[in-house]
């Protein structure tokens, strides 16, 4: 028998994941539909002005990727965990932490991903420029992996609760709330003039400091919730 | 026994084990078990060694369950030990989850996906690459033929079963735990499963199970266990 590779148990993860979401396309589109439309109700709620909403364009862009991708966070484990899937993945010859990156990879593909993509669209909606664009992809580019990674720990921690969707949310919020400070700040930073060095630098030693830490936290959240 | 290349590779391992190991390769040793307030059971005391096969039993909420789901770790005992080939299975982690394969009440199986893509995908989640050919063979021999490519959600309970069983026929794992395996099968499916056992145990395996049917392994003495 043939054993797999750590790199193709990873693969294989995020093949599974993707081809079960193929499958299953409304799952993912209902994300990406919703980050849409919070978006674009911003300006019919708070009045055409072009000055006011590109102050707030990347606030806005922040927010909406912060609760769209709480939309499928509840979704990340219960699937597998309803069918039986996960009790054999804890008890899989491999490190589960692997499975779980796997997992948070996918996860962010399908919704952090797609996210980063439209977002420039929905930014010149607001008037943003061009400049601030590109900020707010790499920004979106490093934040929103984070989501998803914090967001697997919630995720592991609420598996099989009653309510458990709403709660991941309450659970997780809080914690993202320095992501949305330094991406939102970076954007600001390009629009003063003003470098935009040490927000990045910052996002980006959170986004290291989570793909370190956060598959073996979601992994050991995953244990202590199937026992 | 030839013409199943998955076969092949299983006896050569089943020989190397038999050949290198010593007899008692699970021991449980004053096992008690807790769910909730409530004591399940206490005491318990058996050990299974290559070859042989042990049928738990009991009523509904005996803790036949929790005594197999304890068996691979999910559960932590509330005191006893469990051993595999001497060593303690939480010390031993992956090493014991290699040599181990459990099927519980969920099939693990997936909808969307037809019964090929779900046996690869689940063999690749333990661990090892099953080719096209190999897992097509694996779940004709479990009777679904020309089910192959249909999507899971199209096939009955029993087929379903099937298709999480055929993960047997690709596994090269030591000791089967099963959790009411027989659930959903016909006739036909069972007298397969006495088959399965059979030859998994004749190649120096071992198997542990709990089922409400009779199950009847050719030329071994099943050992019943009753939890009361």
């Amino acid at each position: 028998m043939n054993k797999l590779s750590l790199f193709d148990l990873l693969a294989l993860v995020i093949h599974r994941d993707l081809l079960l979401a193929l499958r299953r396309r409304a799952d993912v589109l209902t994300t990406l539909v919703f980050f849409v439309m919070v978006v674009s109700l911003f300006p019919l709620g708070v009045g055409p002005e072009p000055e006011v909403l590109r102050k707030m364009a990347a606030g806005v862009v922040w927010v909406a990727a912060l609760l769209s991708s709480m939309l499928s966070l509840a979704r990340m484990f219960s699937a597998d965990y309803l069918d039986g899937t996960l009790e054999q993945m804890l008890i899989a010859p491999q490190s589960l932490s692997v499975l779980v990156f796997g997992k948070i990879l996918a996860h962010w593909i399908l919704s952090g991903l797609p996210l980063v993509f439209i977002a420039p669209v929905l930014g010149l909606q607001f008037g943003m420029s061009f400049q601030s664009l590109w900020v707010l992809i790499l920004v979106l580019l490093l934040g929103t992996p984070i989501l998803s990674m914090i967001g697997a720990i919630g995720a592991a921690l609420t598996l099989g609760l009653r309510g458990g969707g709403v709660l991941v949310s309450l659970l997780v919020l809080p914690l993202c709330i320095p992501v949305l400070i330094f991406g939102t700040g970076a954007v600001e930073a390009v629009n003063t003039g003003i470098t935009i060095i040490p927000n990045v630098s910052l996002l980006a030693a959170m986004f290291l400091f989570a793909l370190v830490f956060t598959p073996w936290v979601t992994a050991q959240a995953l244990r202590i919730s199937m026992e | 026994m030839a013409k199943h290349p998955y076969m092949q590779s299983y006896i050569i391992r089943g020989y190397f084990i038999t050949g290198h190991c010593h007899k008692l390769m699970l021991e449980i040793s004053n096992l008690a078990c807790m769910r909730g307030d409530h004591q399940l059971f206490t005491g318990l005391n058996f050990s299974l060694g290559a070859g042989e096969v042990i049928q738990v039993q009991g009523e509904n909420g005996s803790g036949k369950t929790s005594l197999l789901r304890t068996l691979c770790g999910f559960i932590q005992p509330e005191a006893g030990e469990i051993h595999w080939r001497g060593q303690d299975i939480h010390k031993l982690g992956e090493e014991y989850f290699a040599e181990m394969f459990y099927l519980g009440h969920l099939n693990a199986i997936k909808d969307e996906l037809n019964s090929l893509e779900n046996l690869r995908i689940s063999a690749g989640l333990a661990g090892c690459a099953v080719d096209e050919k190999v897992a097509l063979a694996a779940l004709r021999r479990m009777g679904l033929r020309r089910r192959e490519h249909l999507p899971v959600k199209v096939l009955s309970q029993g087929q379903r079963r099937r298709v999480a069983l055929s993960r047997l026929l690709v596994s090269d794992a030591l000791l089967w735990i099963l959790d009411e395996p027989l659930t959903a099968l016909d006739v036909g499916a069972v007298g397969l499963m006495e088959e399965l056992i059979g030859e998994h145990l004749s190649k120096g395996g071992m198997a542990i199970f709990t089922t409400h049917q009779p199950l009847q392994v050719a030329g071994v003495e099943t050992r019943v266990l009753t939890l009361s």
